[in-house]
């Protein structure tokens, strides 16, 4: 392999890597603040490509209008869910909340199928992101570009919400202790709810641009990224915003490289993430940054 | 009193085997494959009921032992004509090729290579707990279900395995559903079910009363995949065709929805709401199909699978126990029932 195909594959998996991430944050959180795997959050990844594509399509709207609309919208989604699946669970045991997150999830994934059909939809690209740019022997569209800048940007707007401002102290302090928090004046069901908000707009950006990188929707496409990118923030740390992008741009890369190095082994792709997953759970279950979690008796 | 409650469960075995040789004899083709789907699906039901309800493991990988089961008896009970013609891409390997097995020696390796397979995924995943052994074993479900896509020259890949012989009758699936229900009734009330529910309420006060929690946890596991590489197999032969996209998360959500409907620690609700599901997906099919409202024809194609997720959700939502939650029927509380004086044990009230 000379070293401009190995640089191609890194940009490719870098990007993917950053998809992979931004999905992974609105696990972390979620998983940080109620202890809960949120299944439905790949079908909110999903339903935000779906927003955008009509936003363009059917209204015809310029795209970044359409684009910030979406991102809004899907953050409300988020709420909704988290409103009407969770909300009411909250003192249930813990297997009952992790079903009904299952089936949020799939009746998000039906009410798809029904309303938008089940056939793959074409999502447009507009020119701007698509043109292609040489660098030196490389050609790198310009998407390729925007996606991990546009990751780390956001990364550090919601590491400063997170460390700096007065919601995301109260965001910390839910994640430590439900009941402490209500005590010290913190609302707890807004401050899960603003949670939900985040991480859903989060997963729709990360919806758009992977929509834009692989321009064809259909209603279970969330699926798979959404199980894939719980696993990066397992990997990074569950719980930890920065282990959550660490850990997808592990994911993103390791899997373009598999099938880079290993052609061969190509049609295990998607068992990549699986074996890595069950790797980390036995050898470092917290992950690469999570922290110590002690049981209690 | 004991013998009274054998003699009555007796006759209503016997009660079943005349429902059956009668309906075996009148019942249409359609009827009598709801009715073999029943029975499977208490099979499957009951299998990972064991696992998630009465050892509390939240396991989701339900599917993958199913191919397993399904993948292996086809492949021993298929003819060597159907053999050849299911394999153009890649000849069969070595020892399959070459022999064709009846059906229930098959049907039992079918549940002891599922048995074996979870042995291998439990020794790391049954370390672990809650949330992340539900991610772990969802991802080795995915993971043998991308192998066998992949093994072109041992499953046939993508293109599945056709004309399965159709050994699967009803004498076959209630047999089968009842041996299920015996064994996993046994085991339950054994001194090991009981160490299985011990886990369940609390794994730290099991441990320190001496139960080693990764054994009986391996052997909950290993029975509830051995009786679902059973379903798997008794499934693949129903059908006649089985290929990795019918082993996908929805076939483990399927079950999932039955054990919760029917209550996560109860046989008799488990067995109840196999049966009211299979029969309820198949009534309202006609969800799916166009409706007349009388001013317009309407057909929403998937309505079916949406009011069925909503049937999920709000069973959780609000009959968080299910049907029978952790209630079992007994003939003692079913005669106490139609008696007029109902007396409690030591008849003081």
């Amino acid at each position: 392999m000379t070293l401009d195909v190995f640089l191609q594959h890194i940009t490719n998996g870098i990007s993917l890597g950053s998809l992979y991430a931004l999905i992974a944050i609105g696990y972390t959180m979620v998983y940080g603040i109620l202890r809960l795997i949120n299944f439905a959050h790949g079908d909110i990844f999903m339903m935000a490509t779906y927003f955008a594509f009509y936003g363009v399509v059917i209204f015809s709207l310029p795209w970044y209008f359409v684009f910030v609309f979406a991102i809004i919208l899907t953050g409300i989604l988020g709420i909704i869910v988290e409103k009407t699946a969770y909300k009411t669970l909250r003192d249930a045991p813990k297997i009952s909340i992790l079903i009904s997150a299952i089936g949020a999830s799939y009746l998000l994934e039906n009410l798809a199928v029904v309303i938008f059909g089940g056939r793959p939809k074409a999502f447009p690209t507009p020119d701007l992101f698509n043109k292609v740019v040489q660098v030196g022997n490389i050609s790198v569209q310009r998407l390729t570009f925007i996606i991990p800048v546009v990751t780390v940007a956001l990364l550090f707007m919601l590491l400063y919400l997170i460390n700096k401002t007065k919601s995301g102290m109260a965001m910390r302090a839910v994640s430590k202790d439900h009941e402490t928090a209500r005590l010290m004046g913190v609302d707890v069901d807004k401050t899960i709810s603003f949670t939900f908000f985040i991480g859903s707009m989060l997963a729709a950006v990360g919806g758009i641009m992977w929509a834009l990188k692989f321009p064809q929707i259909q209603p279970l496409m969330g699926v798979i990224p959404g199980l894939k990118c719980f696993i990066a923030a397992v990997i990074g740390g569950i719980g930890n915003v920065t282990g959550a992008v660490v850990g997808g741009f592990i994911l993103g890369i390791g899997e373009i490289m598999l099938v880079a190095l290993l052609p061969s082994l190509t049609g295990y792709r998607d068992a990549f993430a699986f074996i890595l997953l069950i790797v980390i759970l036995i050898f470092k279950p917290t992950g690469i940054m999570g922290e110590k979690i002690s049981e209690k008796v | 009193m004991k013998k009274r409650n054998l003699i009555l469960t007796i006759i209503s075995i016997i009660v079943l085997a005349i429902f059956i040789f009668y309906a075996d004899s009148n019942f249409d083709a359609y009827q009598v494959r709801i009715l073999n789907l029943c029975a499977i699906y208490t099979i499957l039901g009951l299998s990972m009921n064991l696992i998630n309800g009465f050892t509390g493991l939240f396991s989701l990988g339900h599917a993958g032992f199913m191919a397993v089961g399904a993948y292996t008896t086809a492949l021993l009970t298929m003819s060597l004509a159907a053999k050849e013609q299911n394999f153009f891409m890649q000849p069969l390997v070595a020892p399959l090729n070459s022999i064709v097995w009846p059906f229930l020696p098959s049907l039992l390796a079918g549940g002891l290579m599922a048995a074996f397979v979870a042995y291998l995924i439990g020794a790391p995943a049954l370390r672990l707990k809650g949330d992340y052994l539900a991610i772990a074993t969802l991802g080795f479900g995915e993971i043998i279900r991308v192998i066998f896509t992949n093994t072109q020259n041992i499953t046939n890949g993508a293109l599945g395995l056709k004309g399965i012989p159709s050994s699967t009758n009803l004498w076959w699936s209630f047999g089968i559903a009842i041996v299920t229900i015996i064994v996993l009734l046994s085991l339950i009330n054994s001194s090991y079910g009981r160490a299985f529910k011990a886990i369940r309420e609390d794994e730290i006060a099991a441990e320190s009363m001496g139960i080693n929690l990764f054994k009986h946890k391996s052997i909950s596991f290993m029975i509830g995949a051995f009786f679902a590489g059973v379903g798997g197999g008794l499934l693949g032969s129903l059908l006649g065709t089985i290929d990795p996209l019918m082993f996908r998360f929805l076939l483990t959500f399927n079950i999932l929805l039955i054990i919760v409907l029917g209550g996560m620690s109860s046989v008799t609700g488990t067995i109840i709401s196999a049966f009211v599901i299979t029969i309820a997906q198949e009534v309202l099919r006609f969800l799916d199909e166009p409706m007349n409202f009388g001013f317009a024809v309407v057909q929403i194609t998937g309505l079916r699978m949406v009011i069925f997720s909503a049937l999920l959700m709000v069973v959780v939502l609000f009959y968080r126990n299910g049907l029978m939650g952790s209630r079992e029927f007994s003939w003692d509380k079913l005669i106490k029932l139609f008696k007029r004086n109902p007396l409690v044990k030591g008849g003081t009230k």
